[in-house]
């Protein structure tokens, strides 16, 4: 295990590095087992914060907090509100025959298998071009949020412009997908004369 | 700063192997979802890894990319499962089966 780290590596930065991957694999696990969706979204927070640790430990002070403000905040609470919402906040239901349980000898050896190859690469091959700093260095004086603006805003300003346009696409999906297509009809339809008395009362504020 | 790239990639590894595992054992669609994301965060991490070994900026601005896109999927994807529990409730994946042959 201590040939993993490099001969400099120092004490802080190995218990830094143990601290994230701790977070990060026990929220992985806790995501796959729970039962409860709830528990699967809280341990889905440990998961990214303990990957916002590694990134503040790599130097990617930006990302980390990134990371933290939309993913454990906005995506975080997005799947919880979808949960609660929904009213899945039960555990699954397990009743039922799992066709899926044959499967499960063979998914494991895939994924040992995928995971091996992974390793592989990364333990022998990781450096494909070895050439540095094509796209600017990110060492150096200055600081990360400085070298990944110049980064972003020039070299890549036409890829973030086209987020841009993903991003307002992504919310005009969501609001036509979540939207109900009789939505108004089935307002009048239920609350009946409360409806009415609402619709008074907004013509009256507007005169 | 001078641990090698090796323990994150393993780690990494290690991340989108459990992702895996779960979008292929799992059946709330939901928890599927996450562990899509789960896989997301595993590369993200890869990335900020390379970006740190062969001091490149490249690496983290393609992080802030995936992070975009990965906000924008997950607003369309949840649309997708609020819309499929809407028109059949209790739905889990195995019960998603309208396209089988």
């Amino acid at each position: 295990m201590i040939a993993l780290f490099a001969a400099d590596a120092t004490v802080p930065d190995i218990i830094t590095f143990g601290v994230g991957a701790l977070l990060a694999l026990a929220g992985a696990a806790g995501v796959v087992v729970s039962k409860n969706p709830v528990h699967a979204a809280l341990s889905l927070v440990a998961t990214l914060f303990g990957i916002a640790v590694l990134f503040i430990e790599q130097e990617a002070h930006f990302l980390a907090a990134v990371q933290v403000i939309v993913y454990a905040g906005a995506i975080v609470v997005l799947f919880l509100f979808v949960i609660m919402l929904l009213g899945v906040d039960r555990a699954e239901d397990n009743a039922k025959p799992d066709v899926f349980k044959a499967w499960r000898p063979f998914v494991v050896v895939m994924s040992l298998a995928v995971g091996g190859l992974v390793l592989a690469l990364a333990k022998w091959d990781w450096e494909a071009t070895g050439q540095k700093s094509v796209g600017g260095a990110s060492s150096g004086a200055r600081s990360n949020v400085d070298k990944l603006a110049e980064s972003i805003f020039q070299q890549y300003l036409l890829p973030f412009e086209a987020t841009s346009l993903l991003l307002v696409i992504a919310v005009v999906a969501a609001v036509i997908l979540a939207r109900r297509p009789n939505f108004e009809d089935e307002l009048l339809e239920d609350s009946g004369e409360g409806t009415q008395v609402e619709v008074g009362s907004t013509g009256g504020v507007v005169q | 700063m001078s641990l090698g790239p090796t323990p994150y990639l393993v780690l990494a590894a290690a991340l989108f192997s459990i992702g895996g595992i779960g979008v292929m054992v799992r059946r709330n669609v939901l928890v599927m979802f996450m562990c899509v994301e789960l896989m997301l965060n595993a590369v993200n991490l890869t990335f900020v890894t390379f970006a740190r070994t062969l001091d490149d900026i490249a690496g983290q601005a393609l992080v802030f990319f995936v992070l975009v896109v990965a906000a924008a999927e997950v607003v369309v994807g949840l649309g997708i499962i609020v819309s499929i529990y809407r028109h059949r409730l209790g739905a889990t994946a195995d019960d998603l089966n309208a396209l089988e042959g």
